[in-house]
């Protein structure tokens, strides 16, 4: 290729990238640990995630004070925020806030209660329920429920009530919620924002803070903790873009002053980062395009690019010495041993294409793309761009003296080999230990933000939504109908103590063909004016007491529907919103199912009673879902595929190096090291105390695949590797190390898990396949 | 320690100060209570019926946050109020409420468990109180100053001999009254 043409052709790709990268949406938030094509299960599993109630979901602890002033911060928070369009619920445990509840349940008690039936409102019926009330009244609660007893005989606000309360209900202290310690008040807020907004919800948080700041103007030691999936995605965004600026910042430091100190040169530094960014672009540029969005993850993942792209122009540079462009010696000697690095490289990287984990997919196509543009660049622009009579401070002194110390450590062979079955050992003493169980591994969430978020929770008696079943219809009516089906179903698990409880949307918001039915249920004024003296009778109550309840009953008959409309603004309202949810295709209701409590913990449900519970109820396509077990499978799919997945880029890299080679003494050389260096980093990683995750499965892939670079240098058969050669590995390798080792003081889980797993690997496949080189030299 | 305590009431029987029993002292007899169960018998007389309403049962106290009402006839339920929770279980019907919301149950848990604890300050942050009679057969009358708790009830008066409580009876603000005998249980 001509010097122009080369170079034009290079240009125009730069500026079809950046032009693409321009047009690209980053993004940061948890959709690159959501599965790309889910089972319902998990599409349920990952619209909670993204949309649900529980995304939502703010918890706020007012801490420091006295008690009375975090009840009066708490009510002056709570009015504050509702009055922002952020919220649309905030819950603090204030008894006025409760008196609109009150009202609606009172006022549609007869379409509410399920209790609501003709033989009710018969003679005998009549009889029983106020006979009940009666006694009732000789009991504790009889002081409350005296007054409602000529409005409601047969009681149904007690039977509607008794459904509100769902067991476990927070603490109260000075009229608010409190810890059960008393040391913190607590409020629940639910953000309008679902939580893949995590701009509204970031909004959603400064709002409180800023609200708690003016409510607290003057109260010096009072502050406040906030937790919850919101601040979970928030920070976790947060976190992954400060990370991600730093990791790049310290990595291209690094490398910088590496290539700086070991050139003296800005003309060789600038010539020997132009491949790598080239690649850098071109990569944002392929994912952008191949899916849609490039996630910050990614790019955090791509500082190792810096520190394994960069290898190349360091190949050129050191080996060619004093060529010209058109010398053929390193084009010819070296190139296609590199090429044959890169290529084992976007084998490793390619087969993580196919996996269902977003991050992962995309770190395989960035991957690709950065390092074929990379090499190219090297191999066809770089030999252009160099001044007439360029050459780098000549190493060869450096790879001489490198020598004496390769020979040296051929001496260690037997050392690598018996380090390899120590390895060996550790690992299959540590087995059953080696694996991180959950998706929890990959969560970017710090262990002291889910410890306060464990705590806030278990104050606020907040449910866990473990266990689902999710019934869809066309419409919203329909899904309540089929709530009402399977709750008439579940009713008898409860009784027979197989779940402890169970919530429905239906409850508060019947289908209007229930409530209609129950309309239909009560008598009109006359038959039940002369059934009440008969009912009564044996009763210490006369019929005229009652003269209220033939009103109500009359005016219940008539009562327009209770709709969405009627709950809006209530608690109830809320309730019902967080279990009825309108998707794509329709309506979905949600049944939270409560397990039953066995000591201080929760019984797992049996699936199969609830299975044929949504049989009996003629609800085939109700789905019984367990959320902690779908994302544990999901994880354990994760997994399961990372193993497959990792195991098919060995064996595409093993049947590449074959073909290459064509010699399976040099194929060994070459694997030997790599498979050795595996074994140790995972058992050093196990003996460190690290549990492992799919990351750092994909980890030990490209070990094999970046470290394979370096073990091919010395799988020639003359086993003597020139001194310019040594030197620029050194040097490729340092900076590969460099690249990834920075990862590994992330945060971050993910980048962690892979910075710990490949920083060490490289470095100790160079050495590895130094000494198991060296073995072989006179 | 128990002959210091013999000592320390020898001491007290002695004094002159003994003669002036009032409501310090009542209390201090009261919080001697180690708690434990009795029997009651509650009549209600409510106007919207024609009759009282009467129900039994025990109760138990345990100091001293824990009080336990529980009714047998004429059906079985239970009223357990723990620190600041009431729960009611009558069948399968459960029911939590938390104190701070209900007034009701408020003046109920200040004035039983605050005279049974003999926790003159718990008493006096809702009620303003009088005593009548003498140790042996004394009367504390509870008159609510929270105007919540008196839009409900008007008077509570707890009758007892010593350190244990007898009776008590609640007027409510609209004239109904429930009064309640209590005895030791018959076991021991």
């Amino acid at each position: 290729m001509s010097r122009a043409r080369a170079v034009v052709l290079w240009l125009l790709f730069l500026a079809a990238c950046l032009g693409s990268v321009a047009h690209t949406r980053f993004t940061a938030d948890m959709s690159a640990f959501l599965p790309r094509s889910p089972t319902p299960q998990q599409q349920l599993l990952v619209d909670q995630l993204k949309e649900g109630a529980l995304s939502r979901l703010l918890l706020i602890g007012i801490e420091g004070a006295d008690g009375p002033t975090r009840a009066r911060l708490s009510r002056d928070l709570a009015t504050r925020l509702r009055a922002s369009a952020s919220f649309v619920a905030v819950r603090n445990g204030e008894a006025e806030a409760l008196e609109r509840d009150r009202e609606i349940l009172f006022r549609y008690r007869y379409l509410l209660s399920p209790a609501v039936t003709a033989e009710r409102f018969g003679v005998a019926g009549l009889h029983a329920a106020i006979a009940n009330s009666i006694d009732l009244l000789a009991s504790p609660a009889g002081l409350m429920l005296k007054g409602l007893l000529p409005r409601d005989p047969t009681g149904e606000m007690l039977e509607v009530v008794s459904a509100l309360d769902s067991g476990d209900s927070p603490a109260s202290l000075d009229g608010v919620w409190a810890s059960r310690d008393g040391q913190r008040a607590i409020l629940m807020a639910r953000t309008a924002a679902g939580g893949s907004a995590t701009d509204a919800q970031e909004a959603a948080i400064a709002d409180v803070r800023t609200a708690f700041a003016a409510a607290a103007a003057g109260v010096g030691d009072a502050r406040i903790v906030l937790s919850g999936s919101p601040v979970f995605s928030v920070d976790a965004r947060a976190t992954i873009r400060a990370e991600v600026t730093r990791l790049s910042l310290i990595s291209s430091v690094a490398i910088v002053s590496l290539l700086l100190l070991v050139y003296r040169s800005f003309t060789a530094l600038g010539l020997g980062l132009l491949p790598v960014l080239s690649g850098a672009l071109a990569g944002i540029a392929a994912v952008g395009a191949g899916f849609g969005n490039v996630h910050g993850l990614t790019v955090g993942f791509g500082t190792t690019l810096i520190g394994e792209a960069v290898d190349y122009s360091i190949y050129y540079f050191v080996q060619s010495g004093a060529a010209t462009p058109d010398d053929c010696t390193w084009r010819q000697r070296f190139w296609p041993t590199i090429r044959l690095g890169v290529l084992t490289s976007v084998c490793g990287f390619a087969s993580l294409l196919f996996s269902g984990f977003p991050g992962l997919a995309q770190l395989g196509l960035y991957s690709i793309a950065g390092l074929v543009v990379a090499a190219a660049v090297t191999r066809f622009v770089l030999p252009h761009l160099r001044p007439a009579g360029f050459r780098i401070r000549d190493l060869s002194a450096l790879g001489t003296a490198l020598r004496p110390v390769i020979r040296g450590l051929g001496r260690l062979r037997r050392a690598v080999l018996f380090l390899a079955l120590a390895a060996t050992a550790v690992l299959v003493v540590n087995r059953n230990d080696l694996w991180n169980p959950g998706l929890s591994g990959l969560s970017p969430v710090p262990q002291a933000a889910q410890d306060l978020d464990m705590k806030l929770r278990g104050d606020l008696g907040a449910p866990d939504l473990r266990y689902l079943v999710v019934v869809n219809a066309a419409d919203r009516e329909n899904a309540l109908v089929a709530s009402e089906a399977v709750a008439l179903h579940l009713q008898p698990l409860v009784d027979a103590g197989v779940i402890a409880g169970f919530e429905t949307p239906a409850r508060f918001l019947p289908s209007q063909a229930a409530q209609r039915a129950r309309q239909a249920a009560l008598p009109d004024a006359a038959t039940l004016t002369a059934a009440l003296p008969v009912a009564l009778a044996g009763l210490p109550l006369q019929p005229e007491r009652l003269a209220p309840f033939l009103a109500e009953v009359e005016a219940a008959r008539r009562l327009p529907l209770l709709t969405p409309e009627t709950l809006a603004g209530s608690s109830l309202g809320l309730l019902v919103d967080s279990l009825l949810m309108e998707r794509p295709a329709g309506w979905s209701a949600l049944l939270p199912l409560r397990a039953v409590r066995a000591g201080s913990t929760l019984r797992d449900l049996d699936p199969q009673a609830i299975r044929s519970a949504l049989a009996a109820a003629g609800q085939p396509g109700a789905l019984f879902v367990d959320l902690l077990g779908e994302s544990n499978r999901l994880y354990g799919a994760y997994l399961d595929e990372a193993v497959l997945l990792s195991l098919a880029g060995f064996a595409a890299i093993v049947i590449l190096l074959a073909v290459a080679l064509r010699s399976g003494r040099r194929l060994l050389r070459v694997l030997l090291p790599l498979v050795v260096t595996v074994l140790v980093v995972i058992a050093g990683l196990s003996l460190a105390g690290e549990r492992l995750t799919l990351l750092h499965l994909v980890g030990m892939l490209l070990i094999v695949a970046v470290g394979s670079n370096y073990a091919l240098f010395f799988a020639g058969d003359d086993a003597v590797v020139a001194p310019p050669t040594l030197a620029s590995l050194l040097l490729a390798n340092t900076a590969t190390v460099v690249g990834f080792g920075a990862l590994a003081f992330s945060p971050v889980s993910v980048l962690h898990a892979l910075g710990v797993t490949v920083g060490p690997g490289a470095v100790l496949a160079l050495v590895f396949s130094a000494i198991l080189a060296g073995g072989r030299q006179p | 320690m128990t002959k210091a305590l013999a000592l320390l009431v020898l001491l007290c029987l002695a004094l002159p100060a003994r003669a002036a029993w009032d409501i310090e002292q009542l209390m201090h007899d009261l919080a001697r209570n180690k708690g434990g169960k009795v029997r009651f018998v509650e009549k209600k007389y409510i106007a919207l019926l024609d009759r009282p309403l009467v129900s039994s049962g025990e109760l138990g106290y345990f100091p001293p946050d824990r009080l336990e009402k529980r009714t047998l006839l004429p059906k079985p339920d239970v009223m357990v109020l723990d620190r600041d929770t009431l729960s009611i279980e009558r069948g399968k019907q459960k029911l939590s409420l938390r104190l701070a919301d209900q007034p009701q149950a408020l003046a109920f848990v200040d004035s039983i468990r605050g005279t049974l604890a003999g926790d003159r300050p718990a008493l006096e942050r809702s009620y303003a109180l009088y005593l009548t009679g003498s140790e042996e057969r004394w009367t504390l009358s509870l008159l609510p100053s929270d105007p919540r708790i008196a839009a409900l009830v008007t008077r509570i008066t707890i009758g007892g001999s010593r350190d244990r409580v007898r009776s008590v009876e609640y007027l409510q603000a609209d004239g109904d009254r429930a009064v309640m005998t209590i005895e030791p249980l018959e076991t021991k």
